[in-house]
């Protein structure tokens, strides 16, 4: 809504700052400038301890306290990331993020499908749960060699490795969220005569909007874990595959480069998925 | 004047896993059209149950519920229900919220959308129809409930513990405020409660449940020699107490 007051986070920038109103006791004042503080301390010692930790790397590395062989060095990895074209990081970095996001698409997809499914009937949910459970602590990449077998080693198998990280949890997310719907808002669709996919669409999947939201920022992650996991197995490109060819050939400046972009990528993609939600209940709310 | 609803002979049990309970024995009620019915009895009674199968949400394992000479055999479009909470939900305006129950029964027609507009215009909450639920009082909130219900015109509307998730100064009012507009629209009501004073303050009758199974136990007609008096007014009427003791003495009398 256009009209409604409300201060968005980090609004202060634009508004005055309390703090130079003249009507504010100065107990308030006090707490206002202790709030402010903190809140620089924080920010200020979140990019210190990282600056301090690249700048005794690399410091370690030039006085050899370390050996950079192995330990590589801040400036190593720069020199690495600069000379992309010889290494051809773009394209792994491409190939890793293909993978990714097609498993994260099949597995949220097909998690959230299979969720509707086993809500609507109670009858298949409880037969499947057991299956469910033990599915979702068996550890998925232990079933890598067969899948390779199963759908040949490839980008196939790599997106079926993601898919089966990530697709269980969903399903078992998504449907623990339709279950504990406030049981009143459905009496409450019934006294109109919903029947259940009215039920569905109107009350269960709207209230199970952040619910979505919260299991696509696990699914994102555990879909990189698979795709990682798989590129290790199988691949013959993908920042997985420079990782693993990187340590056989002890080239660690690339493995380090490597792991530093993969994080990178971690972050920009859990990003996404934060605005998306914020988009969407923005959308319909305020 | 003619029953609208009738209830004859219904025994509701339901099986759990540790036994079957019977929640009422052979209850009959009948309600005049416009007649505004209290149904109370001990917690746990059975009342909310008696109160699904007059809407049809729920089947009796024996006898019958008629409304207009016709059997009730599921949820039926001249029942509205009120429920505890407003139920409103927050991701919807205050209009989408009020136009559901039309969406759920495919009625959004242009004549009814207008009829919605009319109840929140004639009702006071037409300028807040694009809020969202969380900037709305307690009290509004229930009047969008209310016209949510309203909007699909129902003949009878029945209350299950209406407003009782409400503080107490905000439920005398909310009470007044709902009493007063379901009046003026010339409803039907049955209202489940196990507070007596609520109860006296609306009905024109108080029909007594004793504990499970639930049998009707008396039923009270409620006068006061002033008519039309609104819920609050009623509760300064000196024969207030006087049916608060007597019915009070019937519920007690259930528990010994």
């Amino acid at each position: 809504m256009k009209h409604s007051v409300s201060t968005p986070p980090g609004g202060i920038a634009f508004a005055p700052s309390p703090l130079a109103r003249a009507d504010i006791s100065p107990e308030r004042r006090v707490y206002l400038r202790r709030i402010q503080q903190e809140r620089q301390l924080i920010a200020i010692s979140r990019v210190g301890l990282l600056l301090l930790f690249l700048f005794f790397w690399e410091l370690g590395a030039r006085q050899g306290w370390i050996d950079s062989f192995i330990m590589s060095s801040p400036s190593r990895i720069l020199k690495t990331l600069f000379s992309l074209a010889d290494n051809h990081i773009v394209m792994h970095m491409w190939v890793t993020l293909y993978e990714t996001l097609t498993g994260f698409t099949i597995g949220a997809f097909g998690g959230v499908l299979l969720a509707v499914l086993l809500w609507q009937s109670e009858l298949l949910s409880k037969v499947l749960e057991p299956y469910l459970v033990v599915l979702n602590s068996l550890p998925k990449i232990a079933l890598g060699p067969v899948i390779i077998i199963w759908v040949g080693a490839g980008t196939r198998a790599i997106v079926v490795m993601a898919v089966a990280i990530s697709m269980i949890v969903t399903v078992l997310e998504m449907l623990e969220g339709f279950n504990s719907t406030d049981p009143e808002l459905l009496k409450m669709a019934q006294t109109f005569g919903a029947n259940r996919r009215q039920v569905f669409q109107k009350i269960v999947f709207p209230s199970n909007i952040s619910t979505l939201f919260a299991s696509l920022k696990i699914n994102i992650g555990l879909s990189l874990v698979g795709v990682i996991a798989g590129e290790f197995l199988v691949s013959k490109a993908g920042l997985g595959y420079l990782i693993v060819y990187g340590g056989q050939v002890f080239q660690l400046d690339l493995v380090m480069t490597g792991v530093i972009i993969l994080a990178l990528m971690a972050v920009v993609m859990y990003r996404c998925i934060t605005l998306m939600e914020r988009l969407v209940l923005n959308g319909r709310k305020k | 004047m003619k029953n609208i609803l009738t209830a004859e002979g219904i025994t509701a049990k339901y099986q759990a896993e540790n036994g079957e309970i019977t929640a009422a024995e052979q209850i009959d009620i009948a309600i005049a059209e416009g007649e505004f019915v209290s149904i109370v009895g001990p917690s746990g009674c059975g009342k909310s149950t008696l109160l699904s199968i007059m809407a049809g949400m729920l089947t009796p394992s024996s006898g019958r519920v008629m409304i207009d000479g016709e059997l009730v055999s599921g949820p039926n479009a001249k029942v509205g229900y009120m429920l505890q909470r407003d139920n409103l939900l927050e991701w919807r305006t205050i209009y989408k919220n009020v136009l559901l129950g039309l969406e759920i029964r495919h009625a959004l027609t242009p004549e009814n959308i207008e009829y919605a507009e009319g109840l929140l215009k004639t009702y006071g909450l037409y300028e807040f129809r694009d809020k969202y639920p969380s900037q709305l009082s307690g009290g509004m909130r229930q009047r969008a409930a209310l016209i949510r219900t309203l909007a699909v015109k129902p003949e009878i509307f029945l209350l299950d513990e209406a407003f009782s998730a409400l503080d107490y100064q905000t439920r005398l009012e909310v009470t007044d405020d709902i009493y007063s507009i379901l009046r003026r629209e010339g409803k039907t009501m049955v209202m489940v409660t196990h507070d007596i004073p609520e109860s006296i303050s609306m009905s024109d009758r108080v029909v007594v449940l004793s504990g499970r199974p639930a049998h009707v136990r008396s039923v009270h007609p409620i006068e006061f020699e002033k008519d039309h008096l609104t819920p609050l007014a009623r509760r300064d009427d000196p024969h207030f107490n006087q049916y608060f003791s007597e019915i009070w003495k019937e519920l007690r009398g259930n528990e010994a």
